[in-house]
């Protein structure tokens, strides 16, 4: 049972922010309430325990435990009389930051890379990293029973011959019990521009970042492998009084945005609520105040018989997460996607009957470009379920609807967008035409190909690839699991077909990739015409095992190494899947693992 | 067909609480046992008309040797999606999306059977009254059917400030008419959804039964429904309501509802309800010496 947390009575939270004019026929908006930074302090030893973080709203209550070891951040001087009763000011910035939580790195030998050359550049640091660095703190490698590093990818022997790749494993990360909480569930997995960061976003509400670790010299032959960089809580849960209902945290979508300047941004959204996070780091603290001492404690001024510069000293690395923005309020139905523009200025957000656009600095406003909510909610047949930003042009974006047609709009033909500048649509083949055509042609993923040439739509049963200038049909179809046809009326009635799988493509669009069920997931090449389905499984765990192809057999006999329909686990899903932007790397997420394969380098 | 009838009824009973998920393989076993009237559909022989997808129904009708029939199938097919519409989570919004996809589903078969007649032939069928009213009335349910659903998805949706006074008697109203035609299924006696004893019930079962699953759309108070399914749930262990008969909700007499327990004894295995009947029958055992 959860309940509302303190800024959710009455009356607390200020002023109610500023709502765009709706006009009569729209439902209100449910309660308004003011953006609630997110504020959790946490030590390691909870989020290691592998529970969820507790928040305002978890109960039982836990303790919070601050840290043991003071702050040593407060810049701002306090009043030292023992007459006030002021609580030292923090001031706004510490309040912002919602997590601190520093990285116990692995010992010294790769602690002279905490700073990527790059970002060292950014920063204008002169001072060499070796000297003067403290050790990292030793421990375990990576903090948390959340991550499991698998071992470190090594030489792949043998040919890896031709055009055709052979994926390996290379980790696996998640709880290893099957007994799966359901807060551990991955919802999202996406990596960021360059490739080095791994967002996996889960049910609890949680966001896990992983980051690659820079290839070393001495192994050349293995891209480097992922390791937590931060976590942090994205999204709370809460209730909407209005309608005495629920709202998930899980975290239903996360964007990154390209990297400006020595952080990291992006945008993580639950069924409400999106939210800016900022994942910056931090490794030198300043040290040499006058008025304080080393642990926090402030100095009598009386004493102080000599003055000094503070002076920025090496500390562990401490990777900070703080919400920047919270676009909140204004999506009555649960968001679906959010896209980011190519001007990295703007994006959309978009729930079951609505697309909205926001500006990254605007948090109060937001546009509405599309309205599919019918007068009468009589006629309501059909639903929004994935938008788009194109990557190149700006004025441009797509949605694909529950009744498989995807409309590409303008933004520059009107404000409102209600009136589609392409809509593609393939005609129904009458031969496979049942009762549930128009459920498995809903369309659960459409991603445009990095040329923004194509773009690729997943409905149930297939994958198919459309080129822009062509909306009539598809230029590409892929069969995923065409095996399961025969069998809908029984996924029908399990729910099973209503699973909304995600596709990705490779970066240079020459391959696509989907889940399945039984952990299965297909790669098409769209060149060659092969595909591969290939499983994801801690049967396969050892390092540079090249994963063995599968076969599901649909009917008739049954080859050896095949596995019949009927024993496949639906249970078993892989909805959510990322191929890394410039290398062969992907993530793939089961239930509550995430498995990242590497392709065979020799 | 005598064991299928009562497995039938047991299957109704056993719904006592609404939130147990049906075993829907025996449901659909159920529903074909209980659609007496459709013995010469599914004659042996008879071939089956191509139905994409319907192949495991088959596997799952323990005991039919026979091919079920397309209209079976497809009814069978209309009966679940009613019940997947009905069991929404009343915490977590339900999903727009999959509600929407559901609800086409159901109007297309709607449509088709319709289309082929079937409709107008079950509503005469169940009610035994086949008149030129009730063929009539079955054209403009189906057509009023729709905006009946979707005339109850309007408070829902646009539930703006000044409607709000009337949606929640709305919403009190038409669950009160709904709670009727939840309950008229339970009676061990009406084997069939569609067969019921009161015509005017018939009439509006299926309407009101989409009525009621569009209302679960809505977001309405759970409070109000829990308090509807509540009474429902224990009414019948409740030894007040079950001596004075006042099971407002139910069409069940005195000996209706001891059959049902003494059936239930028989077949239920929630441990509760024995513990329950083994104390009403107890209390029954006291009163009746007094």
């Amino acid at each position: 049972m959860r309940g509302p947390g303190p800024e959710a009575r009455m009356g607390v939270g200020g002023c109610w922010p500023r709502l765009p004019a709706l006009p009569l026929s729209s439902p209100p908006l449910y309660r308004p309430r003011a953006p609630r930074e997110v504020v959790g302090h946490f030590t390691e030893e909870e989020t290691e325990a592998g529970e969820r973080p507790p928040g305002p709203f978890a109960l039982p209550r836990k303790k919070l435990r601050r840290r043991k070891r003071p702050r040593a951040r407060a810049r701002w001087p306090a009043c030292t009389s023992r007459s006030c009763i002021a609580l030292p000011s923090r001031g706004s910035r510490s309040r912002r930051h919602a997590v601190r939580e520093p990285i116990a790195r692995p010992p010294a030998a790769h602690s002279r890379r905490l700073l990527s050359a790059r970002r060292r550049r950014a920063w204008g640091a002169a001072a060499a990293p070796e000297a003067g660095r403290e050790p990292a703190r030793a421990g375990p490698a990576v903090p948390g029973s959340r991550c499991r590093g698998g071992s470190r990818a090594s030489v792949g022997e043998g040919a890896g011959g031709g055009n055709d790749i052979q994926w390996c494993f290379s980790q696996v990360k998640g709880a290893v019990d099957d007994d799966v909480a359901e807060a551990d569930i991955i919802s999202t997995v996406e990596f960021n521009h360059s490739g080095e960061l791994l967002a996996t976003g889960d049910k609890g509400g949680r966001v896990v970042i992983f980051q690659q670790e820079q290839e070393n010299k001495t192994q050349t032959h293995s891209r480097g492998e992922y390791n937590v960089y931060s976590t942090f809580q994205s999204h709370e849960p809460e209730f909407d009084y209005l309608k005495s209902l629920e709202i998930e945290e899980k975290i239903n979508k996360i964007r990154w945005l390209p990297q400006k300047n020595a952080a990291q941004f992006l945008l993580s959204t639950n069924d409400k609520t999106i939210k800016l996070w900022k994942i910056s780091e931090r490794d030198k603290r300043p040290e040499g105040y006058n008025l304080k001492e080393e642990d926090g404690r402030y100095r009598d001024p009386t004493t102080v018989t000599t003055l000094r510069v503070p002076v920025f000293r090496p500390m562990d690395l401490m990777v900070e997460a703080s919400p920047r923005r919270i676009f909140a309020n204004a999506h009555t139905y649960h968001i679906n996607s959010i896209s980011i523009n190519s001007d990295y200025e703007t994006y959309l957000s978009a729930d079951d009957l609505r697309i909205n656009l926001w500006h990254l600095e605007i948090t109060d406003r937001s546009f509405n470009i599309v309205d599919i909510k019918p007068a009468n909610m009589e006629e309501l047949t059909e639903v929004i379920t994935a938008a788009e930003f194109h990557p190149n042009s700006c004025n441009t974006f797509v949605y694909s609807s529950s009744k498989g047609t995807i409309r590409l709009c303008d933004m520059r033909a009107s404000a409102l967008c209600d009136r589609h500048s392409k809509l593609f649509e393939e005609p129904e083949d009458p031969s496979n035409r049942s009762f549930f055509s128009e459920i498995i042609s809903s369309i659960s993923d459409v991603k445009f190909s990095h040329s923004g040439r194509y773009m690729m739509t997943r409905d149930y049963l297939s994958v198919k690839i459309w080129d822009l200038n062509m909306e009539n049909r598809p230029v590409e179809t892929y069969q995923v699991h065409e095996y399961l046809r025969s069998k809908l009326c029984s996924l029908y009635e399990n729910d099973c077909i209503f699973d909304k799988f995600e596709c990705c493509w490779n970066g240079s669009d020459s391959v696509v990739m989907t889940g399945s069920y039984n952990n299965f997931f297909r790669m098409f090449d769209r060149n060659t015409k092969r595909d591969i389905t290939l499983e994801a499984s801690r049967e396969n765990n050892k390092p540079r095992t090249v994963l063995k192809p599968r076969k599901v057999c649909a009917s008739g006999k049954r080859k050896k190494d095949e596995i019949s329909v009927d024993s496949l686990d639906f249970n078993k899903k892989i909805l959510h899947t990322a191929w890394h932007p410039k290398e062969n790397i992907i993530a793939v997420a089961t239930t509550n693992n995430l498995y990242i394969f590497q392709d065979k380098v020799n | 067909m005598e064991t299928d009838d009562r497995e039938g009824n047991r299957m109704w009973e056993e719904d006592s609480s609404h939130k147990h998920l049906l075993d829907v393989s025996s449901w659909i076993n159920c529903i074909v046992a209980s659609k007496t009237t459709k013995d010469t559909m599914f004659a042996r022989g008879i071939k089956r008309k191509c139905f994409d997808g319907e192949e495991d129904i088959e596997g799952t009708l323990a005991g039919f040797k026979s091919v079920p029939s397309y209209n079976l199938q497809r009814q069978s097919l209309l009966d679940m999606s009613l019940v997947k519409l009905q069991l929404c989570h009343m915490l977590v919004e339900p999903n727009l999306c999959r509600s929407v996809l559901i609800a086409n589903t159901v109007r297309q078969i709607q449509e088709e059977m319709t289309q082929d007649g079937t409709w107008q032939v079950i509503n005469a069928q169940n009610t035994g009254q086949a008149s030129l009213d009730r063929l009539v009335s079955s054209d403009i349910l189906c057509r009023s059917t729709k905006e009946q659903n979707e005339g109850k998805l309007v408070p829902s949706y646009s539930g703006f400030s000044k409607d709000f006074e009337n949606t929640p008697s709305q919403d009190i109203i038409s669950d009160l008419s709904t709670v009727t035609s939840v309950q008229a299924p339970r009676n061990p006696q009406s084997n069939n959804v569609w067969e019921m004893e009161n015509s005017q019930e018939n009439r509006g079962n299926f309407q009101k039964s989409l009525d009621q699953i569009f209302e679960t759309l809505e977001n309405k108070n759970p409070n109000s429904v829990e308090d509807l399914f509540s009474d429902v749930d224990n009414s019948y262990y409740d030894l007040d309501t079950v001596l004075t008969g006042m099971m407002n909700n139910t069409k069940m007499g005195h000996c209706d509802v001891l059959e049902s327990f003494s059936s239930q004894t028989t077949t239920n295995s929630n441990s509760n309800c024995k513990s329950d009947i083994n104390e009403l029958d107890h209390i029954v055992e006291i009163l009746v010496e007094s």
